[in-house]
């Protein structure tokens, strides 16, 4: 009786806790509004998908659409797609955001915030790097400028592994 | 009767812990400006200036970071 009820006290404690994406895990699929028609994960099958999370109020996901833009220039010929999702609340906000920093890959909007629900993103901003065959190559939290070239190095091991 | 109302505070302890954590996606209201303890990051400097100067310790004032977990 005593035992259960210390079991209970302590998963009563630990019931905020969250676990997030894994590597090496299936990607959760998501479908959520674009700037035009809905951004589906399972539209995108046979690609290499690069799922960055971001908000308009987060000041390092700023400096890394730039390096997006450049990725999906530069790799999207060999089947690379960037997916830009973004967790905020007003679908205004993003766009304001938008309009100062362009995007030249696919964005879309997680209003309801279940995207981020399903994969559970660690901080602003969390990429993912999603093989060819779904399945979570890589996960990176923030953005500096000394994680470009580790970053582009998955991708470019991300490609090759596809082409096999 | 006592030790119900003992085991009742002692629950009562860990009441909140149990309530859903603010998520790394969710902080969009805690981001804006408004929410900073600092509204002017001028007078801010000032105050830690002088402060420092009293004290004969700079550093250990603040972190980096707004909270959004990237640093």
């Amino acid at each position: 009786m005593r035992a259960s009820m210390i079991v209970i006290a302590v998963s009563a404690m630990l019931a905020g806790n969250v676990f997030a994406q894994e590597v090496g895990k299936s990607a959760p699929s998501f479908d959520v509004p674009g700037a035009s028609a809905n951004v589906r994960l399972a539209d995108l099958k046979g690609k290499v998908v690069y799922v960055d999370f971001w908000a308009s109020w987060c000041s390092p996901c700023k400096q890394s659409f730039p390096w997006m833009n450049d990725m999906q220039a530069k790799y999207g010929a060999r089947g690379l797609q960037i997916v830009g999702i973004t967790v905020d609340r007003k679908r205004e906000d993003a766009e304001k955001f938008l309009a100062s920093t362009p995007a030249r890959f696919m964005v879309g909007f997680d209003t309801t915030g279940k995207v981020a629900e399903a994969y559970k993103p660690k901080g602003m901003p969390t990429s993912y790097l999603i093989g060819a065959d779904g399945v979570v190559r890589a996960m990176h939290v923030g953005f500096k400028d000394s994680d470009r070239a580790e970053l582009e190095r998955e991708i470019e091991a991300a490609l090759t592994a596809a082409k096999r | 009767m006592k030790r119900l109302l003992l085991v009742a505070c002692v629950l009562a302890t860990t009441a909140c812990s149990s309530l859903p954590q603010v998520q790394p996606w969710q902080k969009g209201n805690l981001a804006k400006p408004e929410m900073a303890f600092d509204s002017d990051p001028l007078d801010t400097r000032f105050m830690d200036h002088t402060y420092f100067s009293k004290e004969g310790a700079s550093g250990g004032a603040g972190v980096g970071g707004g909270g959004c977990g990237c640093n």
